[in-house]
């Protein structure tokens, strides 16, 4: 009897420990990757448009104030600190996204699922969906200084809000009946029908145009970068390939 | 008894890699998005505007 009571917890099998250094290789190749170009993509597109709204966050231009201001002011120029740190912190942002899509490709593969560099742009789309269009729906991607409801509260419902849409999203690709289809309807729905913390009053200095500009660019971007790491996750999954610890 | 209890275990490690990678990155993601200690916070503050977090 003892001798199988011990089996209960069995140390960590080979397959296992490489199935784990196989995730975690993929993922930091996918994220390392797509992190450098998405960084670049948001330096070239976003940057300039949160540069030129922190001179209204800070006072340096005033509209609606009389005077006509100029929509092209002189913006800061390349920061290698400044930008330095928003590459690095781009690629360990994606690099935590690629953790938890290529994880869930594994599962998916264990489930019988082909995971390719072709069906990880799908993947990537439901990332998009997940981590930031779900969330960004209700609370738009900000520009400095726009007004907005308590840090902590929001965080709870971004948080809330993209574990619903992970849900949902794994739901649609993968539950293959109506019923899990109307659960994730209602997953998706549900965080906007009760809604994100709100400004109690607006007092943003930004203007539209430009706040309005920004989530565009945001999610524009957003969606460029979420599909290069879906097409690296699986590329780099099907690359580090090993023959016999998935089985 | 013994043996259902050892099965169950075993098919239990199957997902565990995944899981510890799935919590390995949420982790990263709530240091560089959510955490607001103020080195953090100016270190990641474009990257947080620019990937939709809520930032201040």
């Amino acid at each position: 009897m003892t001798p199988h009571m011990t089996c209960v917890t069995p140390p960590a099998s080979p397959a296992t420990k490489q199935m784990f250094s196989r995730i975690l290789t993929s993922a930091l190749f996918a994220g390392a990757a797509a992190g450098v170009l998405i960084a670049l993509l948001q330096l070239l597109f976003v940057q300039p448009v949160l540069l030129h709204a922190e001179l209204y966050e800070t006072g340096a231009l005033v509209h609606f104030g009389g005077t006509a201001v100029s929509a092209h002011p002189e913006l800061p120029s390349f920061d290698a600190v400044r930008d330095g740190l928003s590459i690095v912190f781009t690629m360990l942002t994606y690099t935590g996204y690629a953790l938890v899509m290529v994880a869930l490709m594994s599962m998916a593969q264990n489930l019988g699922h082909s995971i390719t560099a072709r069906s990880g742009l799908l993947w990537g789309i439901a990332g998009f969906v997940t981590f930031h269009l779900a969330p960004g729906f209700s609370l738009a991607p900000e520009v400095p200084g726009v007004a907005a409801a308590d840090v902590v509260e929001r965080q709870i419902w971004w948080s809330a809000t993209v574990a619903a849409a992970g849900v949902a999203m794994w739901l649609l690709a993968f539950g293959g009946n109506m019923v899990s289809y109307a659960i994730a309807a209602a997953l998706l729905l549900l965080p906007h029908l009760v809604g994100a913390p709100e400004p109690d009053t607006f007092a943003g200095p930004v203007p539209t145009e430009i706040g309005a500009l920004f989530a565009a660019r945001a999610f524009g971007v957003g969606l460029a970068a979420w599909s290069l790491l879906g097409c690296f996750a699986g590329y780099f999954w099907n690359l580090e390939e090993i023959s016999d610890a998935t089985t | 008894m013994t043996t259902k209890t050892l099965k169950t275990s075993v098919s239990g490690t199957r997902f565990m890699p995944a899981l510890f990678a799935v919590i390995l990155g949420l982790g990263v993601i709530t240091l560089t998005g959510h955490v607001q200690a103020s080195a953090l916070h100016d270190a990641a503050h474009d990257v947080r505007h620019a990937t939709g977090f809520p930032c201040h």
